[in-house]
């Protein structure tokens, strides 16, 4: 080709081996996936550090550790952080590494496209937690419902930031969304049927289709109400026409897709852990496949069972009951399919399978408190109770994040070329089992008893206070998990690097490949023959066509040794398209003079648009 | 130069790039879905005026939409020229569909302004806030369709990167200070910007879009590899425009055929 000459004015990254420009030019979906999950850990500390403010709040009647105020603050900014900046990018860290890695791909379908996903998620997180520092954090809780959001009750600029924060959040979700999607769908292995993918590819799927589908509906909902907010438009202002239901349906059209978002890649790390450790294939594997499936559809039937009590009619909550009930079903398959492949298993007890086995469990409780509340008569006592706080918390504490602790445990010998130490790993995950159980488990019970959440203080002689102070104290143990956890990462740092190229004998693709892999992962791109096609090529004798096999070439696909391929150049321009992108929406928060932080994030956005459609890269 | 990326098998043989697109208007249609139904749920609610009945004007809405329209043919022949070889000419039928998709926004501009000197502006009812912000954000699609397109066919008409970046700076001030004229005239939001600078604004902009397309000399600096990416590129456009010229057609329907009597509601 000829070399076109470019100007100084659109720069080319240096082949940048090492040291920090090394990561922030970085399209390498496994660097881009260990930022990922660096970073969503650190909200996680920030996120937990909130949680225990909320406890100490509540540990005794009448606490004054928090003013109402800033006690609303936290706990709104508690569950945004953890939803949108702790489990979902962890989730996406596992997507980024591990997708094309099981899928036998060199790198996602737009490594480009993917750095400025993170970059965002990072900018975006940023953004919504600037407000602590103009003390006027979000403070509406995660819904946000109108019309309480709206200026005349909350006329600080909290929930605009938690608007823009978000918008910035979602578009990172959906370029994500997008680039997975493409990846998965396009970029198998030859011979790697719908059929043959793992689970845990399959969940990805159908959480991206999830995302793809339900964040434009909460993008619209946020723009509507930022222009109530501060354009004066009416659409949530019943005052002028507009109805705050509508907010709740748009909200909730996004929300309850979203929690399955939340959970579904947690089920496809079960989904992979389980087999491995049991040292049996997944039992069942197109049932797991279809009911993860029949909860991404189902999930966008049920969002009414959160407006329950709102008085939409018998006929809209018996619908809205029916069809949430109706989830529990595939939720249901699963779980039993979970269990039949720990049967009869030659199970290896690894801090791994541990978290597996305990997600389950706790989910089990989780989706059991669930299914009480999708009875509009029962619900109507539970809702905006502690008991619905104890289910959500079972789900997604016990469900989701246990589930990304098991991949952690499962994977970090892939990511690093070394284990987590399996000793601390135990203590971590007692701790933290014993300190979750001792924290939400009381909860059920305040909730029953009629303590009702988002509540910053509560009388005496309630019969509150014993099940609020073992929950606090529950809460410590928990936040010493984690700090177990940590000092785990921390000290297996300096451990050997000895866990080769397939430490669990495992069964998918990524297994077959260097720890940590080689920046191109696969040499020659393998050949599938068989659902866990690396198990049957280590033990052919085991294959026969019940496992998924039959159509696959027979030949060995080794093929002449290639020369080291090559990868897409690095770029600058994700990370400063991300930049001014959250520059420029960020701007419109109303402050002295915003309007010029608008207009430079805009000027950032519009060179580094230029440089991204001119710049000479191969994605 | 091809990548690891590039000479990855295709499991479906649908190019990655296309598939994206096709994604990517699959998550469009519950955006514009979302404003449209809210439009729709609205409807009938405003409890001050102006009503629809007052202020819709269907014979130049239905100029502005042929206008539309026929640049979506426009996107058609550019498509079909450049697949069949004629770059050069497929490179001027695109920048004739930029061009009407930039008088189908110099109409909304004139809609706009003309709505808040009749007091419709989103502040003054129900009615309002729904329409402006729907075909505010129909027109901000339109906007970026406009930009890709500029930017694809000077990729191959403009000679250096100055002269490239000389144009889309151009078409950038242009569509700013149409914006900004829509937002101070609609929104007020953009304090002590008197429509002077607006119009200057858009003025040199126009001159700078026109002078340097009039310098325009073909380049021929590529070679069929970056030819055949860039067919698969203006397909994507098309793909893009044409969906976005769907997506008017019913907010046509929605908001001009169907609501234009809405008057008062019946209390």
């Amino acid at each position: 080709m000829t070399t076109i000459s470019y100007p100084t004015l659109i720069p080319r990254p240096k082949e940048y081996v090492s040291g920090v420009w090394s990561w922030l030019t970085t399209v390498d979906h496994k660097k881009i996936g260990t930022m990922y999950g660096v970073i969503a850990f650190f909200w996680f500390l920030v996120g937990g550090i909130e949680a225990l403010l909320i406890r100490i709040q509540l540990s005794g009647p009448e606490g004054k550790f928090l003013t109402p105020e800033v006690y609303n603050q936290v706990f709104t900014m508690h569950g945004t952080t953890m939803i949108f900046l702790v489990v979902m990018p962890l989730s996406a860290a596992f997507f980024n590494w591990m997708v094309p890695l099981m899928i036998g791909a060199r790198d996602v379908a737009f490594p480009r496209l993917n750095a400025f996903s993170l970059w965002a998620f990072l900018f975006g997180g940023i953004l919504l937690n600037i407000s602590w520092f103009t003390g006027e954090a979000p403070n509406a809780g995660w819904f946000a419902y109108a019309p309480n959001t709206e200026v005349p009750f909350n006329p600080k600029n909290g929930v605009t930031y938690w608007i823009l924060g978000l918008q910035v959040l979602g578009i990172a979700s959906l370029a994500a969304g997008f680039n997975f999607l493409t990846t998965i769908i396009n970029m198998r292995a030859p011979g790697m049927t719908f059929m043959k993918l793992p689970v845990f590819i399959w969940m990805t799927a159908v959480v991206n289709v999830l995302i793809v589908l339900a964040f434009p509906v909460i993008t619209v909902a946020l723009i509507q109400l930022q222009f109530d907010r501060l354009y004066g438009t009416h659409f949530f202002n019943p005052v002028m026409g507009g109805d705050p239901v509508m907010w709740q349906h748009m909200f909730w059209l996004f929300g309850h897709p979203e929690v399955y978002i939340l959970i579904l890649p947690a089920m496809g790390i079960v989904s992979e852990v389980l087999p491995t450790f049991s040292k049996k294939p997944i039992f069942g594997y197109p049932f797991i496949v279809f009911s993860g499936i029949g909860i991404g559809f189902l999930g966008w039937f049920v969002w009414s069972h959160h407006m329950f009590t709102v008085g939409l009619g018998p006929a809209a909550n018996a619908a809205f009951s029916i069809s949430t009930m109706l989830i529990a079903v595939p939720t249901g398959v699963k779980i039993f399919n979970w269990i039949g492949t720990l049967w009869g298993g030659s199970i290896r007890a690894t801090p791994a399978l541990l978290f597996s086995i305990a997600f389950i469990g706790m989910f089990v409780i989780g989706g059991l408190s669930g299914v009480t509340h999708a009875a509009p008569p029962s619900d109507a006592q539970q809702q905006d109770t502690y008991y619905v706080v104890a289910h959500f918390h079972y789900v997604l504490f016990g469900g989701a994040l246990l589930g990304l602790w098991s991949g952690i445990y499962y994977w970090w010998p892939k990511f690093t070329g070394k284990f987590l130490n399996e000793k601390i790993g135990y203590l971590h995950f007692t701790v933290v089992l014993i300190g979750f159980n001792i924290t939400f488990f009381p909860m059920h019970w305040l909730g029953l008893d009629g303590m009702p959440r988002r509540i910053a203080t509560y009388p005496e002689s309630m019969g509150w206070e014993v099940s609020n102070l073992v929950a606090s104290l529950g809460s410590f143990i928990l936040g010493f998990g984690v700090l177990i956890f940590i000092y785990n990462v921390i000290y297996s740092r300096k451990g050997p690097k000895n866990a080769g190229n397939d430490p669990w004998d495992g069964r998918t693709l990524e297994w077959s490949i260097p720890s940590p892999p080689p920046h191109y992962n696969f040499e020659t791109i393998p050949e599938v023959k068989y659902r866990d096609d690396f198990w049957y090529k280590k033990y052919p004798e085991l294959a026969n066509e019940s496992h998924g096999g039959g159509s696959g070439s027979e030949e060995d696909s080794h093929g002449e040794s290639h020369s080291e391929p090559h990868m897409p150049d690095p770029s600058y321009y994700p990370l400063f398209l991300g930049l001014g992108m959250s520059i420029m929406i960020g701007g419109f928060i109303p402050f002295t003079g915003h309007w010029i932080v608008c207009g430079v994030g805009l000027a950032i956005f519009i060179w580094s648009f230029l440089g991204w459609c001119y710049e000479p890269v191969n994605d | 130069m091809s990548t690891a990326i590039e000479e990855h098998v295709n499991s479906t043989g649908v190019d990655n790039k296309k598939l994206m697109m096709w994604i990517f208007l699959g998550s469009d249609c519950l955006f514009f879905g979302s404003f449209i139904s809210t439009y729709l749920v609205y409807r009938n609610r405003s409890l001050a005026g102006p009503y629809p009945n007052e202020i819709l004007d269907i014979p130049i809405t239905t100029v502005s939409t042929f206008v539309l329209l026929m640049s979506s043919l426009a996107m058609v022949l550019a498509v079909s020229y450049v697949q069949r070889g004629s770059q050069v000419i497929g490179r001027y039928w695109t920048l004739a569909t930029a061009l009407l998709g930039l008088v189908f926004m110099g109409f909304q501009v004139y809609e706009f302004s003309h709505f808040a000197h009749l007091g419709l502006t989103p502040r003054t009812n129900i009615f309002g806030s729904t329409f402006f912000v729907m075909t505010g954000f129909h027109g901000g699609h339109v906007t970026f369709g406009v930009i890709w397109l500029v930017i694809f066919a000077i990729s191959r008409l403009a000679e250096s990167l100055k002269q490239k970046l000389l144009i889309i700076g151009s078409v950038f001030s242009v569509i700013i200070a149409m914006a900004g004229t829509m937002m101070t005239h609609t929104l007020d939001v953009i304090p002590n910007i008197p429509s002077a600078v607006a119009y200057s604004v858009f003025g040199i902009g126009l001159i700078g879009t026109i002078g340097s397309l009039y310098l325009l000399k073909t380049s021929d600096t590529q070679n069929i590899e970056s030819i055949k990416k860039e067919e698969g590129n203006l397909e994507l456009a098309g793909l893009y425009w044409h969906f976005v010229d769907i997506v008017w057609i019913v907010i046509f329907t929605v908001v001009y055929l169907i609501s234009a009597n809405d008057g008062a509601p019946l209390l």
